[in-house]
C-alpha cells in the first residue's frame, strides 16, 4: 500500500484506476496537475484506491497494489538518469527513501545558499542516521557530488554526532559536529548551528537560504544513480516491546504487520503501534499503516507499557521549563492553551517557538498533554486563519 | 492476492486488533504527584522523629496523624462539596497536614489543629481551584491567619511548660527577641542543629531538616535555587545586622538554626504553586524571603517572621516570574 499526500473528491478528474497496470518505480498520482506523487516499488495491479486519514489532520489516498511476480521496470528514471536536472529530481525523487525534498532548489526569489545534510536521529533510541552515515559513507560521498551537480548549490555541510566527527575529511563538504542529546538534532537547531544566530520566529529555512536534506535521502539519491534504478527500500530503527532494538531495511509500502510477522512479533488488544520514535512520532491504528519513505523508526508498545495523560491542571513545578530547549514559558503557555486563548498563547507566551520536540509532555508531573495542546493550538490558529483568507 | 481477499484480510486485520491511538510523547519519565508528595512526607519525616517524637513522645504523634487526617478529611469534604473528583489521593492534603504539624507546639489544642488544616486546605488551596491555583503556601496562610488570631497557642514557652527537658526549656527566638542578646548567652549552635531547643513538632532538628532539605534538592523535588537564596538571604541580611549592631543583634547561624527559617526553607517557600518557576525570580523570590524573615525578626513585632515572609513573597510571584529569559528566535 503507498500512501499519497493528496485527494480529490471528484473521481473524474482520477487517473488512477482501479484494475491498472503499474511498473516498478513508476510514478503515482492522482490528478493530471497534481505535485503529490508516489513511486510504486512494485509491479502489478491496483486493487483499491480509498481516502486515508493521517495524522494531524493529514489527507492520504492510499493506493493499494498487489504484487505480480513479473518485475517490469519504469524507463522514466533512466531517462533521467542521462540528464539529471532539478525539476526531474522535484517530479521523480522525492519518494526515495529518505524523503528528500527538492522544491526550496526551485525557488528564484529565495535562493539556497546552503543546503544542510541532517546526519543526526530526529528522535530518542533511533539509529537510523547514525547507521546511515556510518555504513554508506561512498554513498554520501558520490551523492553530495551528484547533488552538486543537481541542485547547483556548492556549499554543503554535513551535520553529525560528536563522537562521529572524525574521518569526514574528504567527504566534500564540510562537517560540523552536532551535541549528542536530544533534540539537538532537529534541524531548527542545526539551522541555527549553521546560519551563527537564532532563527526568528516565522522565518522559513527557505528565507534564510537554507535546505536540508537527510544523510539516507543523499545516500539513496546516489544508490538510485548508480544503479539506473530508484531506491526503495528504507532503513527503520525497530523497537520491540522490550525495548530491543533491531534496524532493519523494508520496501517502502511494506504494511508495518509485515515487519511484525517477520520478527515473530503479535500484536494485541490496546498496544500501541508507533511510527517514529518515542518523543514526537505518531501511533497508527491499524498493523496495515505502510512503510513510507519518511518512516525512520517503528515502535511497538505493550498495553501495560502506554503512558498515559492525565486531567491534572499543572501545579507549576517548572520541571518542563528546566527542559525546553527554545525557552518557552511552557507553565503558563498550558494555561492559556487549556483555556483556549490561543492567540494570546502566540502573542505572550511564545507559541511559535516551539520547536516540538516532546520534551515538556516527557517531564510533565500532572502529566498534561502538553505537546498535544500546542500542536492543537498551532493547527487551530492555522484553520482560523485560513478561513479568514477564505472570508476575504 | 486477490483484491477481494485483499480487503478482507484488511478488514479482519482491523477488527481483531484494536490499538492504542494517542499522541506523542509515547515515554514518560515517570514522575507523578503522588510520588512527589510521597518524596516530601519521606524528607520530612526526620525532623518529625528526632525534633518532635523523640523530645515530645506521644503528644508529637498525636498532633502529626490528627493534622494529617484532618486536612485529608477536609479534602474529601471539599471535594464532595464541590462535586469534583476525589483528589485526596494525590498527597498533596496530606503534606500540608505534616507541614502544618511540624510547625506547632506539640501540645496545640485540637480544635486549634482543625481550624488551622481548615484554614490550610480549604481556604488556603481549594477555593483557588485546588492544587497548582493556590496564589499562597496553604500552611503559612494557615498559620498566620491563627497566629494573629490565636497566637498564645504558639507562644512554645509557654506551651512546653509542663515539660521537662534536660536543657534550657526555652524557645531560643522568643527569649532573644525579649531578653535581648544576654538570654541565649548558652545556646549553643550544636544544641540547635540537634534539636535541643524547644519549638514546632518538626521544626527543631537542624540537621533533621537539612538531611531531608538537600534530599529534596538533588531529587529535583523542590527547587534548589529557592531553598538556598533563601537562607543565603537570611545569613546575609542577619550577618549585615549584626556587624552594624552586634551587642543587640544575634549571628547569622542562630536565625538560621531557630525558628522556622530551615523548616521554611526547604518546606513552606518551595511550594509548587505559589513560587516562581524561571532562574533569576526563583533568587529573588528565596532571597527577599530570607530578608522579610530577618526584618520582621530584628525590627519587626512579630517574635518569627518566616511565615508572614514566605506570604508576602508569594504575592510578588506572579510579578517576579515575568522575568524570563526571552523564548528561542523571538524578536522584541
Amino acid at each position: 500500500m503507498l500512501l499519497i499526500e493528496d485527494h480529490t473528491e471528484n473521481s473524474h478528474e482520477m487517473i488512477l484506476q482501479k484494475g491498472d497496470p503499474v511498473k516498478t518505480g513508476q510514478k503515482l498520482s492522482l490528478t493530471p496537475d497534481s505535485q503529490a506523487y508516489a513511486i510504486s516499488t512494485v509491479s502489478g495491479t491496483i486493487t483499491q484506491i480509498e481516502p486515508f486519514p493521517g495524522e494531524s489532520g493529514k489527507q492520504f489516498t492510499a493506493i493499494s497494489v498487489s504484487a505480480s511476480k513479473d518485475v517490469s521496470l519504469d524507463e522514466d528514471f533512466a531517462t533521467y538518469c542521462d540528464t539529471p536536472s532539478i525539476q526531474g529530481a522535484v517530479d521523480l525523487l522525492q519518494c526515495l527513501p529518505g524523503s528528500p525534498e527538492f522544491e526550496p532548489f526551485m525557488d528564484k526569489d529565495n535562493p539556497i545558499q546552503t543546503l544542510v545534510i541532517n546526519a543526526m536521529d530526529q528522535d530518542l533510541f533511533v539509529i537510523t542516521a547514525q547507521y546511515t552515515l556510518k555504513a554508506f559513507f561512498e554513498e554520501l560521498a558520490q551523492g553530495i557530488q551528484h547533488l552538486k551537480t543537481i541542485t547547483g548549490v556548492d556549499h554543503i555541510v554535513v551535520a553529525v554526532p560528536q563522537d562521529a566527527i572524525h574521518g569526514y575529511g574528504d567527504i566534500g563538504a564540510s562537517v560540523i559536529s552536532i551535541g549528542k542529546g536530544y533534540p539537538e538534532g532537529l534541524p531548527h537547531l542545526i539551522a541555527q548551528r549553521v546560519v551563527g544566530h537564532e532563527i526568528p520566529v516565522g522565518k522559513s529555512f527557505q528565507a534564510l537560504g537554507l535546505a536540508f536534506l537527510t544523510v539516507e535521502a543523499v545516500a539513496s539519491l546516489s544508490r538510485s544513480l548508480q544503479n539506473r534504478k530508484l531506491a526503495q527500500t528504507k532503513l527503520i530503527t525497530f523497537l520491540d516491546k522490550k525495548g530491543n532494538r533491531s534496524l532493519i531495511s523494508a520496501t517502502i509500502g511494506t504494511p508495518v504487520g509485515d515487519v511484525l510477522k517477520h520478527f515473530g512479533l503479535s500484536l494485541n488488544d490496546q498496544d500501541r503501534l508507533i511510527i517514529g520514535g518515542p518523543l514526537n512520532g505518531y501511533s497508527i491504528y491499524s498493523d496495515t499503516f505502510p512503510i513510507k519513505p519518511d518512516t525512520d523508526a517503528i515502535c511497538l508498545q505493550d498495553k501495560d507499557a502506554v503512558a498515559l495523560v492525565s486531567d491534572y491542571p499543572c501545579i507549576n513545578c517548572g520541571d518542563c521549563i528546566r527542559v525546553c530547549p527554545a525557552r518557552v514559558p511552557v507553565n503558563m503557555l498550558i494555561r492559556f492553551i487549556e483555556a483556549g486563548e490561543y492567540e494570546e498563547a502566540a502573542e505572550s507566551y511564545d507559541l511559535y517557538s516551539c520547536l516540538e520536540c516532546g520534551l515538556c509532555s516527557y517531564v510533565c508531573v500532572s502529566r498534561i498533554p502538553i505537546y498535544q495542546s500546542i500542536k492543537l493550538a498551532k493547527y487551530e490558529l492555522q484553520s482560523a486563519a485560513s478561513r479568514e483568507a477564505a472570508d476575504e | 492476492m486477490s483484491s477481494k481477499a485483499q480487503l478482507a484480510g484488511r478488514q479482519q486485520m482491523n477488527n481483531s486488533r484494536k490499538l492504542i491511538v494517542s499522541h506523542a510523547p509515547f515515554i514518560h519519565i515517570g514522575s507523578s504527584i503522588p510520588q512527589t508528595s510521597l518524596h516530601i512526607i519521606l524528607a520530612a519525616l526526620p525532623a518529625v522523629i528526632f525534633g518532635g517524637l523523640f523530645r515530645y513522645g506521644a503528644s508529637a504523634i498525636a498532633v502529626v496523624c490528627f493534622s494529617i487526617s484532618t486536612a485529608m478529611l477536609w479534602e474529601i469534604a471539599i471535594n464532595l462539596v464541590s462535586k469534583k473528583p476525589i483528589s485526596v489521593g494525590d498527597g498533596n492534603a496530606a503534606v500540608i497536614g505534616l507541614v502544618f504539624a511540624m510547625l506547632l507546639p506539640s501540645t496545640a489544642p485540637w480544635w486549634f489543629v482543625l481550624t488551622g488544616t481548615f484554614i490550610a486546605v480549604v481556604i488556603g488551596k481549594q477555593i483557588f481551584g485546588g492544587i497548582g491555583s493556590n496564589p499562597f503556601n496553604p500552611v503559612a496562610l494557615a498559620l498566620a491567619i491563627l497566629m494573629v488570631s490565636w497566637g498564645d497557642f504558639l507562644d512554645f514557652d509557654e506551651m512546653y511548660r509542663h515539660f521537662h527537658f534536660d536543657f534550657a526549656p526555652t524557645y531560643p527566638m522568643a527569649a532573644w527577641k525579649h531578653f535581648g542578646l544576654d538570654a541565649i548567652d548558652s545556646v549553643r549552635l550544636g544544641d540547635l542543629l540537634v534539636g535541643r531547643q524547644i519549638g514546632g513538632v518538626g521544626a527543631t532538628c537542624g540537621l533533621a531538616l537539612i538531611l531531608g532539605g538537600v534530599y529534596l534538592m538533588i531529587r529535583g523535588f523542590i527547587r534548589w535555587e529557592i531553598a538556598l537564596s533563601f537562607l543565603g538571604g537570611v545569613f546575609i541580611t542577619a550577618l549585615v545586622f549584626n556587624i552594624i549592631d552586634p551587642a543587640r543583634f544575634a549571628d547569622p547561624f542562630f536565625h538560621l538554626l531557630t525558628g522556622y527559617t530551615l523548616i521554611g526553607a526547604f518546606f513552606l517557600a518551595p511550594e509548587d504553586s505559589s513560587s516562581p518557576v524561571n532562574f533569576v525570580p526563583m533568587l529573588i523570590y528565596g532571597a527577599l524571603g530570607g530578608i522579610m524573615t530577618v526584618l520582621i525578626r530584628n525590627i519587626g513585632a512579630y517574635v518569627d517572621g518566616t511565615v508572614l515572609a514566605v506570604l508576602v513573597i508569594n504575592l510578588l510571584n506572579p510579578l517576579l516570574d515575568k522575568i524570563r529569559p526571552r523564548a528561542l528566535g523571538k524578536v522584541k
